[in-house]
């Protein structure tokens, strides 16, 4: 109930949004808000895992772009030449399918978007179980390189194989009907809609997350980042936190890729590319690490200026830039800054307690 | 409580521990005392599921342990006060001790607020700094809150390893008389010191261990009279001089 209350604001903050762009004629705006919600849902969910649970993952666009991808494949590619076949006419039975024409008028027969949706969703969560065993038993540098070699076959996954369009990606994603009348896509008459859609989903994904962290679970997490040894002498299944928190990231980023796929109408390699993967990094690292608040202000500010073009064809270089300067002036995240230094001015003494600092 | 027979351990080739027997029985202070690299810590840690047994056996009310998993031992009334204190150092103190309390903390919040008043009864010092970040705290202080931290999982069984170590002697003799009255209130602990003679000093019964074997034990008066063990590890000349 108290994390409900600490949303509100946040709530009131995207609504006064909503009514600046309308009363300034600057609506184009939400565009990118919405994107950079649907990003800000992965970040958050990376926070927990990096931040919380001390797990590094330089493989999170990969989870991304299996979500993104599955759903955008299975809504748009056609299922006519496997009619016929048991898989086939199981999920025609079940009533998932969609028979429709496309672009040249050809008849299609396609998966419908939310089961498509709740299968890339859980294939992401198996993938993040299986790659999660193994891989979680590695720490610090090993881990990063682990997760990083992850992202780096999906990416080269998604280039190579025809079914997912090779280099050019695929396009011509159908809208994703959540509720009759409400659907996420690109459209620019449900452009305010969307924008209400993408911040109503990072919403509830924050209330959870922040619910998590403030839980027993959250608290085993913080033992697991101190030390993974002690916090088993504890009791605490490091092990098993660590898989349930790097699935449930996982879990999140798809959602994200999925969503996000609707909207954009379709998604090419470099979602799944690792300078996506270094730059939710980096945005996790600016907020501050084990600052859920933090990353989702860094997620939602930092996107949208990539989004608006702000850093040119520097954007990677940008966010490298970011990673260097944050690690090395201010590792515990944008926010301790201020805090620090509005303590300091309100005491008006050098020498101020160490509250920022962990 | 306990009943280790024959047990042998180590770290992948090298075996630390060479078949080690001992017991401890209910609301008894048992020792284990020797010298660095005796295995100490290798068989508290054996115990506690830390490190991989090769051969022998474990009992633990009852049950071998020596399959069981780490995290689930202190489930069953087994807890470690791990070597160095380890408190989880961004944490507040009242957070250190909720996660000592994770195993039971599904009997509700009723139970841990009883435990966690408890252990602020029994260490004073911690109800003052409750919300301090225990990386804060001085040596003493963490090993306070490290020993509370296992207590809040009511266990039947605590192990220490080292308690006194890099801490000011007027303190170690603080922590020892917390010790002494947590067998007094029913406990038992299982106690591993480099600090033989206040050990001894506390303690009902003692091993000790030498480059992995039982060398000596007996009732804590005897050890602190052995003359072997007086050479080796107390100290013969102060001895005498008392």
């Amino acid at each position: 109930m108290k994390k409900l209350l600490s949303i509100l604001p946040l709530l009131a903050v995207v609504i006064g949004v909503h009514l600046l762009t309308s009363a300034t004629d600057t609506m184009y705006y939400l565009t990118q808000m919405t994107m950079s919600a649907y990003y800000s849902l992965l970040i958050i969910g990376l926070c927990v895992l990096m931040g919380y649970a001390g797990q590094i993952s330089l493989g999170h666009a990969g989870f991304f772009a299996i979500g993104g991808y599955l759903s955008a494949a299975l809504t748009t590619r056609s299922l006519i030449p496997y009619q016929g076949t048991t898989l086939v006419s199981l999920l025609d039975s079940a009533g998932l399918l969609l028979s429709g024409h496309d672009l040249y008028g050809e008849a299609l027969l396609v998966v419908t978007p939310w089961a498509a949706c709740i299968i890339a969703v859980l294939t992401a969560a198996c993938i993040a179980v299986v790659i999660g065993i193994p891989v979680l038993k590695l720490k610090g540098h090993y881990l990063a390189m682990a997760t990083l070699g992850f992202g780096i076959i999906i990416y080269r996954l998604a280039l190579a194989m025809e079914y997912f369009g090779e280099a050019d990606g695929i396009s011509e994603v159908p809208a994703f009907v959540l509720l009759p009348g409400v659907s996420v896509s690109g459209n620019f008459s449900d452009r305010v809609q969307n924008y209400y859609i993408a911040w109503v989903l990072l919403l509830i994904g924050m209330v959870l997350l922040l619910n998590l962290i403030d839980s027993r679970v959250g608290r085993a997490l913080r033992g697991i980042h101190g030390s993974d040894e002690a916090a088993d002498a504890m009791g605490v299944n490091t092990a098993r936190f660590k898989l349930q928190t790097f699935v449930l990231s996982a879990v999140f980023a798809a959602i994200a890729g999925v969503f996000l796929t609707h909207y954009n109408g379709g998604i090419g390699p470099s979602e799944a590319g690792v300078m996506k993967s270094v730059r939710y990094v980096a945005i996790v690292a600016v907020g501050g690490m084990a600052h859920l608040w933090g990353a989702l202000l860094m997620g939602i500010v930092l996107n949208f200026l990539s989004l608006r073009g702000i850093f040119g064809s520097y954007d990677d270089a940008v966010f490298g830039l970011i990673l260097i300067v944050i690690m090395l002036f201010a590792p515990n995240g944008i926010l301790s800054i201020n805090v620090r230094h509005r303590l300091r001015q309100l005491l008006g003494r050098g020498k101020q307690d160490r509250a920022g600092e962990v | 409580m306990l009943k280790i027979r024959n047990l042998e351990s180590g770290y992948g080739k090298i075996k630390v521990l060479k078949h080690v027997s001992m017991h401890v029985d209910p609301g008894e202070i048992v020792t284990i005392i020797g010298a660095n690299g005796a295995g100490k810590t290798t068989l508290l840690s054996t115990i506690a599921g830390l490190v991989k047994a090769s051969s022998g056996a474990a009992e633990f009310k009852g049950t071998n342990i020596l399959k069981t998993k780490a995290a689930v031992i202190p489930g069953l009334g087994c807890v470690m006060v791990p070597e160095g204190r380890q408190v989880f150092a961004t944490m507040t103190v009242e957070e250190n001790l909720l996660l000592g309390g994770h195993p039971l903390q599904k009997q509700g919040k009723q139970v841990m607020t009883e435990l966690l008043e408890h252990q602020y009864e029994l260490f004073a010092i911690l109800r003052d700094r409750k919300k301090q970040l225990a990386g804060t705290l001085s040596g003493g202080e963490q090993q306070m809150l490290a020993m509370g931290r296992a207590l809040m999982s009511r266990p039947s069984l605590v192990m220490m390893d080292e308690p006194s170590t890099g801490l000011a002697p007027l303190i170690v003799k603080e922590i020892f008389q917390i010790i002494v009255r947590l067998r007094d209130e029913g406990n038992t602990v299982l106690l591993v010191e480099q600090n033989a003679k206040a050990a001894l000093g506390i303690a009902d019964r003692g091993y000790v261990l030498e480059t992995g074997k039982i060398i000596v034990q007996g009732p804590a008066e005897d050890l602190l009279a052995n003359q072997d063990v007086q050479r080796a590890y107390l100290g013969r000349e102060k001895v005498e001089e008392k």
